[in-house]
């Protein structure tokens, strides 16, 4: 009986681990429209509203676990601590959610003026990924908004209320996109140094949301220095860059071994990621995203 | 160990969904000390540690899968992790039968370490050709910290959602004192024999 029982668990957890490869293995071997797919799809399409229902209602329940979070974390820095617990003490009075709200999308208002002719499409943030490993969000707008796969995404932190490129959409359903945050390990962005137009590739490094390793920047450059989007630079449509030129990025948070071959530029970007609540998701590329 | 009825199957479904729901919507978007509580492989330890090992990978199993359609990951990456995680809070379970208070967050910290590792390890196989930031370690430590503190409301939540569905009560059972007192046991009464 003992044995017959051990033989069953031991088959039952063999058949998941093997069903699970199979997934894995199926998931990767098809195409974007493939059956595996299309169900993802299907079942995004069909959570989203109610994501969305939750993350409307727990807006406010946020807003304090993020007060008390930021709280703990700026003791680390007291000086921005300070600061910050003003605006934190001015929002408490006001309502904070709704200035937040507000604030959130009146930069947006003035960000839409600004990408005007990229199309902007203003969308709500209501998922967030759950570990480490994978950095994205997912919005309430999808294809019915105009969205497409690989369209950039342009983004507001609520509290310090700058802007920036978060991101590009990696899934698009009927109402939901899901957006990968340029965070990710698997995004890379080609940029350049607002004023001095040196070159680079960011891209995100593994365990740390708030840098992007820029690479191949063979030229001296300074902590504070802007870095935007570049844009494509070749005249042919094969090696179209994703991002328009000249979106905001950030800014050179700490340079490794300057001034040598193996230099290493770190960027801290102006969005805060895990504070997105609105983004901009730009649906026209224009001659081809060419300065 | 549980009723496998419809009944039942229908109420661990539903746990499931609700949890990576809440995980999404909700868990995910209070960040605390640069990290998050990660609620589902605290679920997914819980009903291996209450359900048994089979259960617990089944359960661990479903809920990757639906993970991964809702998110958008690649399919089978979470169903292989928390598989994994269900199973071993289950054998544990199994083998060693742990009691007392410190167990819950034990079993949040090994469930949470074991998923991180997991995802990352996939995750390297798969392919990431990206730095590595010494940060990780914090934002791996501060997850387990915020595991831990939210395992024990975690666990009891999930065992008052599956009580109905238990064969036994999985709350830390007492050693019944022996009767040292001159009374007499409740099985030596006189009333008792009649």
């Amino acid at each position: 009986m003992y044995d017959k029982t051990v033989r069953r668990r031991r088959l039952v957890l063999a058949a998941l681990v093997a069903a699970s490869l199979l997934l894995l293995t199926a998931y990767f071997g098809e195409s974007a429209g493939g059956g595996l797919h299309i169900v993802q799809r299907g079942v995004m399409a069909v959570v989203a509203p109610i994501q969305e229902g939750l993350s409307r209602a727990t807006q406010p329940v946020r807003d304090t676990v993020g007060w008390v979070g930021d709280t703990v974390s700026a003791t680390r820095d007291l000086k921005e601590s300070r600061k910050t617990a003003d605006s934190y003490r001015r929002d408490a009075i006001a309502g904070r959610s709704a200035v937040r709200e507000n604030a959130s999308l009146r930069q947006l208002l003035g960000l839409e003026r600004t990408m005007a002719r990229y199309q902007p499409v203003t969308a709500r943030v209501i998922g967030d990924s759950p570990t480490l490993w994978y950095t994205f969000i997912q919005i309430d707008k999808g294809s019915s908004a105009g969205i497409k796969k690989d369209d950039p995404v342009m983004g507001t932190d609520g509290r310090t209320q700058a802007t920036g490129l978060v991101g590009k959409v990696t899934e698009v359903t009927r109402n939901t996109a899901h957006v990968t945050l340029i965070t990710d390990h698997s995004v890379r962005v080609s940029g350049k140094f607002d004023k001095t137009a040196i070159r680079g590739t960011l891209q995100g490094s593994v365990g740390d949301p708030s840098l992007l390793e820029m690479k191949f920047v063979d030229e001296p450059v300074r902590p504070g220095d802007t870095v935007v989007t570049r844009g494509t630079t070749s005249d042919s449509d094969n090696i179209e860059s994703l991002f328009p030129p000249n979106l905001r990025i950030g800014n050179v948070a700490r340079i490794d071994e300057p001034g040598t071959d193996s230099q290493v530029v770190w960027v801290r970007p102006f969005v805060n990621m895990k504070r997105v609540e609105f983004v901009q998701v730009l649906t026209r590329k224009i001659d081809g995203n060419r300065r | 160990m549980i009723t496998v009825n419809a009944k039942s199957l229908a109420r661990l479904a539903a746990v499931a969904i609700g949890t990576v729901l809440i995980q999404t919507s909700v868990v995910s978007r209070f960040e605390l000390v640069g990290s998050n509580v990660d609620i589902t492989p605290l679920v997914v330890a819980a009903i291996g540690f209450y359900c048994g090992a089979l259960p617990g990978a089944s359960f661990g199993f479903a809920l990757g899968i639906f993970a991964d359609l809702m998110l958008g990951g690649t399919l089978g990456v979470s169903s292989l992790v928390f598989l994994t995680v269900g199973y071993s809070a289950g054998r544990l379970r199994d083998l060693r039968d742990p009691q007392g208070p410190f167990v819950a967050p034990a079993v949040a910290a090994g469930a949470t370490l074991a998923s991180l590792a997991g995802f990352g390890l996939v995750s390297f196989v798969l392919g990431i050709d990206s730095s590595v930031s010494t940060m990780l370690i914090w934002v791996v430590l501060a997850s387990v910290v915020l595991n831990v503190v939210a395992a024990i409301p975690t666990f009891a939540l999930v065992r008052r959602l599956i009580f109905p569905i238990l064969f036994d009560d999985p709350r830390p059972r007492r050693r019944r004192r022996a009767y040292t007192t001159g009374g007499l046991s409740p099985l030596k009464r006189p009333d008792a024999s009649a």
